[in-house]
């Protein structure tokens, strides 16, 4: 039996409209809350209707899941059935995920899209995860000479840019916190995804992003006294109040 | 002054950078106001999500695929 169409929305009963009402959709109008509102009526159902539901919402986060993993192939080197079963992985998880938190959905978007939100998060986690299984870096070496090329400088150049990998280097060690080291070392010079860093320092992306961003701001205004870079940016920190070393939200 | 370009443009930071957990709150709204106008009002509309999305990979990647699961069933 096939799950129920979304047309089946246009004829909801009043318990339907108080539970869109209740995620803000009514007020929108159109079909395309009409959609959002039958998504919510019906996973918020029970029985038979609610597995459909759950059915057809997996089907579709299948799907996104595949042709994320498909679209980020630049980035991993998952192929084949790995890569079906990370799919199904991340679609399980996701779907496990939006349940729990469906009275989170407000309405501010169609509900789908709110939904693949979660699949897409799930395929960076995994992929960030994936990355130490047959890891390519060694978190204790420091190579500097793979700075130019870190940042496209031409190979011809280097010499000329001895001075500023040795500046840069410098920089590091004397104006970064240890954690703010770590991070840039990472991932500036060993090329480590930071969704997989997350992973390998068990915290979140909003985390070690601000560690980064704070790291940047230090290092450039460091260059920019010793005369390597003009201090035209603005250096104001992102907005975070996360600690490093929550997981991800 | 430096001849990385590269260099340059890593170390810049923007002051309107919400960073990750504020972006990736709204980023199915922000989707839909790409989806319903233009990358450019979407910006102008959440300047600091556009400002993080320009600056980092990892969540400008989850706002690509989320943009284009998003498209696909429009």
């Amino acid at each position: 039996m096939q799950p129920r169409g979304v047309s089946t929305a246009l004829d909801s009963s009043a318990q339907d409209t108080a539970a869109a009402e209740t995620v803000g959709l009514v007020s929108q109008g159109g079909e395309r809350d009409a959609e959002s509102a039958e998504w919510i009526r019906t996973l918020g159902s029970t029985g038979l209707v609610r597995e459909q539901a759950l059915a057809r919402l997996h089907e579709l986060l299948l799907r996104v899941a595949r042709n994320e993993l498909h679209g980020r192939g630049g980035q991993h080197p998952i192929t084949g059935p790995e890569l079906d079963d990370l799919a199904h992985q991340a679609a399980a998880d996701a779907l496990l995920a939006i349940t729990g938190k469906l009275s989170g959905f407000r309405g501010e978007s169609r509900f789908t899209t709110w939904a693949y939100k979660f699949v897409i998060f799930e395929v960076s986690t995994k992929l960030g995860r994936h990355f130490w299984r047959k890891p390519t870096v060694a978190l204790e070496a420091e190579d500097w000479d793979r700075l130019p090329d870190r940042f496209g400088m031409d190979p011809a150049d280097h010499t000329q840019g001895r001075a500023l990998v040795d500046a840069v280097h410098r920089a590091v060690d004397e104006h970064l916190t240890e954690r703010q080291r770590q991070v840039f070392i990472a991932i500036v010079l060993q090329g480590v995804p930071l969704d997989a860093l997350v992973i390998q320092l068990s915290s979140n992306r909003n985390a070690i992003y601000k560690t980064l961003f704070d790291a940047r701001g230090k290092l450039r205004a460091a260059l920019a006294a010793n005369g390597y870079l003009s201090m035209a940016a603005d250096t104001a920190p992102v907005a975070s109040a996360d600690e490093d070393g929550g997981r991800r939200s | 002054m430096t001849d990385w370009p590269g260099l340059e443009r890593f170390l810049a930071t923007d002051p309107n950078d919400v960073g990750c957990e504020q972006a990736l709150e709204i980023l199915h709204v922000y989707v839909e106001a790409v989806l319903d106008g233009s990358p450019s009002s979407a910006a102008d509309r959440y300047p600091g999500v556009a400002a993080h999305l320009a600056a980092c990979g990892p969540c400008d990647d989850d706002f690509r695929g989320l943009l284009r699961a998003a498209e696909a069933t429009s």
